[in-house]
């Protein structure tokens, strides 16, 4: 065997969109030799009950995500900034849909 | 809202909001007419449901037969979900065909009560596959024939035969693509894997000359059934297609007479029956 061939396909990660769904959501990962048979694996593992109504696939390498030692210096500073919150406001009872 | 079973509460439609997924389900024969269309014989209709609905049956246990043994986990899913399309063809049309004969027999004792002799299914359906390369050049045979009989049978004269059709055509575009898509990278592949697909390819045309034959009760149910001429273009040109696609070389089909049509098998499908009618045999009106 030459060192070539890849013995496993690569990873991808799969986002469905429901039907009442505004967004597609991710559901989960699959393996596939491509793009293409990404998409119809997909469709096979994650819309069998009638779930969905598109489907995206992405390369799981193809992913960047934030580093878990960042997440004090990246998510923590919103913590005390309750003013950004909807709640901190009264609400006005003419305004019923907020 | 209470519910004797879970089923009943997945195909509840009144209160689809509950569910974050899926529901909406539909009942692809609601509303179609179950009574026979004027002027057709009714023996002749309850032998083509039968042909179809066998041809279902065999090749879906053929399917069933891959689940623990897919080369992915991903593809034995794609093969079972096809399985399953194929044995929900199979039930309506046994159905169907039990409705046409009108002699009280449903599907279970079609699928389950019948010798190998009485099975009407074409011998590619009941072929077992040595390897995977094998199992695609016969889906991808299977679905192309079958795709371009049901797009012609969803206008058929017989309402049930119709509707029951343009249900398959919606879940056979989807097997064929599966199919194709393996015919074309197994046969676009590596030397090796070349050669498996151009021997799997020639291995099952000898059984696809079958498909064209046309069978007596298919010519006598004009307007009803579909003869085989018709869809035969179609069929050549998908599969060269592909065939090119695969860089394979075009297929030549041979003439052969259609002898599983008569109930003349090979000994695959008694092989296929003893597995399938083996509980309902030992069990019989048993009920779960």
């Amino acid at each position: 065997m030459s060192d070539e061939i890849r013995h496993e396909w690569p990873l991808f990660e799969v986002f469905v969109r429901a039907k009442r769904g505004l967004n597609h959501v991710h559901v989960g990962s699959l393996r596939a030799a491509d793009h293409r048979m990404a998409v119809q694996h997909a469709r096979d593992l994650y819309t069998r009950r009638n779930e969905g109504v598109s489907i995206w696939v992405v390369l799981s390498s193809d992913v960047v995500a934030s580093d878990p030692d960042d997440k004090a210096a990246l998510f923590e500073p919103s913590a005390d900034k309750v003013y950004r919150h909807p709640t901190y406001y009264a609400i006005p009872d003419s305004v019923p849909h907020i | 809202m209470a519910f004797d079973d879970a089923y009943g509460a997945l195909t509840d439609h009144a209160d689809d909001a509950r569910w974050a997924y899926g529901t909406g389900f539909t009942d692809p024969l609601a509303g179609v007419p179950a009574d026979l269309p004027d002027g057709v014989d009714r023996a002749d209709l309850a032998a083509y449901c039968l042909m179809l609905g066998d041809d279902a049956l065999i090749m879906s246990h053929r399917l069933q037969q891959w689940v623990t043994r897919a080369p992915e986990l991903e593809d034995e899913l794609a093969i079972a979900n096809i399985g399953l399309d194929l044995l929900g063809q199979a039930r309506l049309l046994l159905t169907r065909a039990g409705t046409a004969e009108g002699a009280g027999r449903d599907e279970d004792d079609l699928a389950y009560r019948r010798e190998a002799h009485e099975f009407r299914n074409v011998r590619l359906a009941e072929r077992d596959d040595a390897d995977f390369a094998q199992l695609m050049a016969r889906l991808l045979v299977f679905t192309t024939w079958r795709l371009a009989l049901f797009d012609r049978l969803s206008g058929s004269r017989d309402p049930m035969l119709a509707a029951i059709a343009a249900k398959g055509v919606k879940e056979l575009t989807y097997h064929r693509d599966y199919a194709a898509q393996w015919v074309v990278r197994i046969g676009d592949g590596t030397p090796l894997s070349h050669a498996r697909m151009a021997a799997a390819i020639s291995g099952v045309l000898p059984l696809a000359g079958e498909l064209f034959q046309a069978h007596e009760v298919e010519l006598r149910l004009a307007g009803v059934a579909v003869d085989p001429a018709v869809i035969r273009g179609e069929f050549d040109a998908v599969l060269a297609e592909v065939l090119t696609a695969a860089t394979l070389e075009p297929a030549e089909l041979p003439e052969v007479p259609a002898t599983g049509r008569d109930g003349e098998h090979t000994a695959a499908l008694t092989e296929i029956l003893a597995e399938m009618q083996e509980l309902a045999r030992a069990v019989p009106g048993g009920a779960w």
